[in-house]
């Protein structure tokens, strides 16, 4: 079962990824490169270059370094940079599953700078959830669904590959 | 004073207190010695300098984790090494990083090591990087500093290089892979050496299978059994099928009697040459702390042959030190 209840919506993560999967097609122009969000963007970006059957390189981009709540929550455990191409004058296409606030994008890109200057950077995510709190829009969103902040909506993976989403309740800290 | 520390840390009143590195949560704060940390929290070090190596490959050298942060160098001793690794891994963490040459100033002019703490706490220091000849020194100033300022031990004494302890034990996961099928080999002057203490309690809680101690009677300390390694005094034995060899500085100046002939009968007995490293495993490594005295306890040919991996240390030394900062720097007293 692949769908989480909102109310009276069903998020079904296999759903709008097949949405996706149509919605991003003319997001990829020749010689574009592929990075995904650590860890859900990753996964996604992965399985729409093989559905799509692409052979386009894909690469994993961390926030960890850059990201603006380091004083308060320290590091972050989770993956690592790795981006198997030139950055430098690339055309990037940017993937994540959820856009929330904007921070984690506004990471990712100082990030991605860290290693050269893009020709143009766009942003293709599953879900936009709304409540940016910085000056960051996406592309193209699959779904767009305002959420609760006290709201945490994450991607899981399966071994078969197949999405599900997990949303829970947050009490506030 | 330091002796005074010790006596205080190693007192049975302070064996119940929390572990004087760690907070509440037991999160790292201070970096003092590689002694009664964690297995979870050595691997998460290890991890986190993972994501460090990367960015000295980057056209930006830099990331911003300690943007507005100082941190304040306090080498009580001579260090050039260990202090410039501290001093680049600081600023690519985007730190403002002052070095203070204390042997030359304060200290020299008669300044308590508190007052010269309390002094550079009101510059709005943030992180204490300590070598000092006295062991507990970093123990004591971490006592005594402000709950925002974290301290990390850069040597002190015999006592603990926990960051060198720690950059060993990279180097060893990067070359050798998971701990458990390892037999690792310190070599040398172990009596003198922090780093052969940093690195038999890292090697331990990481459940590497053997750890030897290998060197004359005169530089091995007898209770190095207690420490769970086994001790040779013959090298030949002592590397024989091992996986990893970790050669150690003659220290000569900390030797106070005569518990050698000379360099060149210690080079005879323990100088590790090509032919003796053929002892070790075929595709054994050979790691070295620095500085290095090629012909006394090391010969030329393996220190530039291709078991060496001295050079990979000093460069995943600087990734672990940006780990250790930024761990810190994270959490809260």
């Amino acid at each position: 079962m692949s769908t989480v209840n909102h109310g009276h919506i069903e998020l079904d993560a296999e759903s709008i990824y097949k949405d996706f999967c149509q919605g991003v097609k003319p997001l990829f122009i020749p010689g574009t490169c592929v990075v995904g969000v650590i860890s859900g963007g990753v996964w996604l970006a992965k399985r729409v270059v093989n559905d799509l059957g692409l052979s386009c390189p894909v690469g994993a981009i961390s926030s960890g370094l850059h990201r603006d709540d380091f004083a308060r929550r320290g590091l972050s455990d989770g993956g690592q940079t790795k981006l198997p191409f030139e950055i430098e004058g690339a055309h990037i296409l940017l993937i994540d599953d959820v856009l929330y606030t904007g921070r984690t994008i506004r990471a990712v890109l100082n990030e991605m700078f860290d290693f050269g200057r893009p020709a143009s950077v766009r942003l293709a995510v599953l879900v936009d959830r709304g409540s940016r709190e910085l000056p960051i829009h996406c592309d193209y969103a699959a779904a767009r669904l305002p959420l609760a902040d006290a709201s945490k909506l994450t991607l899981e993976q399966d071994v078969q590959g197949r999405f599900k989403f997990s949303l829970e309740s947050q009490s506030a800290t | 004073m330091c002796k005074d520390a010790l006596n205080f840390l190693w007192s049975p009143r302070v064996q119940h207190k929390r572990n004087p590195q760690l907070n509440k949560n037991g999160e790292l704060i201070h970096l003092l010695s590689t002694e009664g940390l964690s297995r979870t929290l050595l691997t998460h070090i290890l991890d986190t300098a993972a994501n460090f190596v990367s960015v000295s490959d980057r056209e930006v050298k830099k990331v911003p984790l300690l943007r507005g942060k100082s941190v304040f160098n306090l080498f009580f001793e001579n260090s050039t090494r260990t202090r410039t690794t501290f001093e680049i891994a600081a600023k690519r963490l985007s730190a403002d990083v002052i070095n203070l040459d204390i042997a030359r100033s304060s200290a020299s002019k008669g300044e308590s090591l508190l007052d010269t703490i309390a002094i550079l706490s009101a510059m709005a220091a943030d992180i204490f990087v300590v070598r000092h000849a006295e062991s507990g020194a970093p123990y004591l100033i971490a006592q005594h500093t402000a709950p925002h300022v974290h301290v990390i031990n850069a040597g002190d004494g015999r006592h603990a290089h926990p960051t060198q302890g720690l950059l060993d034990m990279y180097t060893i996961r990067h070359f050798k892979g998971e701990f458990s099928n390892l037999c690792v080999a310190i070599v040398g002057d172990v009596l003198h050496s922090r780093v052969a203490r940093s690195d038999i309690h890292a090697l331990t809680t990481l459940g590497c299978a053997e750890v030897r101690v290998v060197g004359p009677k005169t530089l091995v300390p007898t209770d190095m059994s207690q420490m769970g390694v086994k001790v040779f005094n013959n090298l030949e034995e002592g590397i024989k099928g091992c996986d990893v060899v970790i050669m150690l500085r003659l220290q000569n100046e900390r030797m106070n009697g005569a518990l050698l002939p000379s360099s060149q009968e210690y080079f005879k007995g323990y100088g590790l040459t090509p032919q003796k490293l053929a002892l070790a495993k075929s595709d054994a490594i050979v790691m070295h702390p620095g500085p290095i005295n090629r012909g006394v306890e090391i010969d030329s040919a393996v220190v530039d042959g291709p078991q060496s991996v001295i050079l990979p240390q000093v460069t995943f030394g600087i990734a672990v030190r940006m780990a250790v900062m930024s761990i810190v720097a994270g959490n809260d007293a």
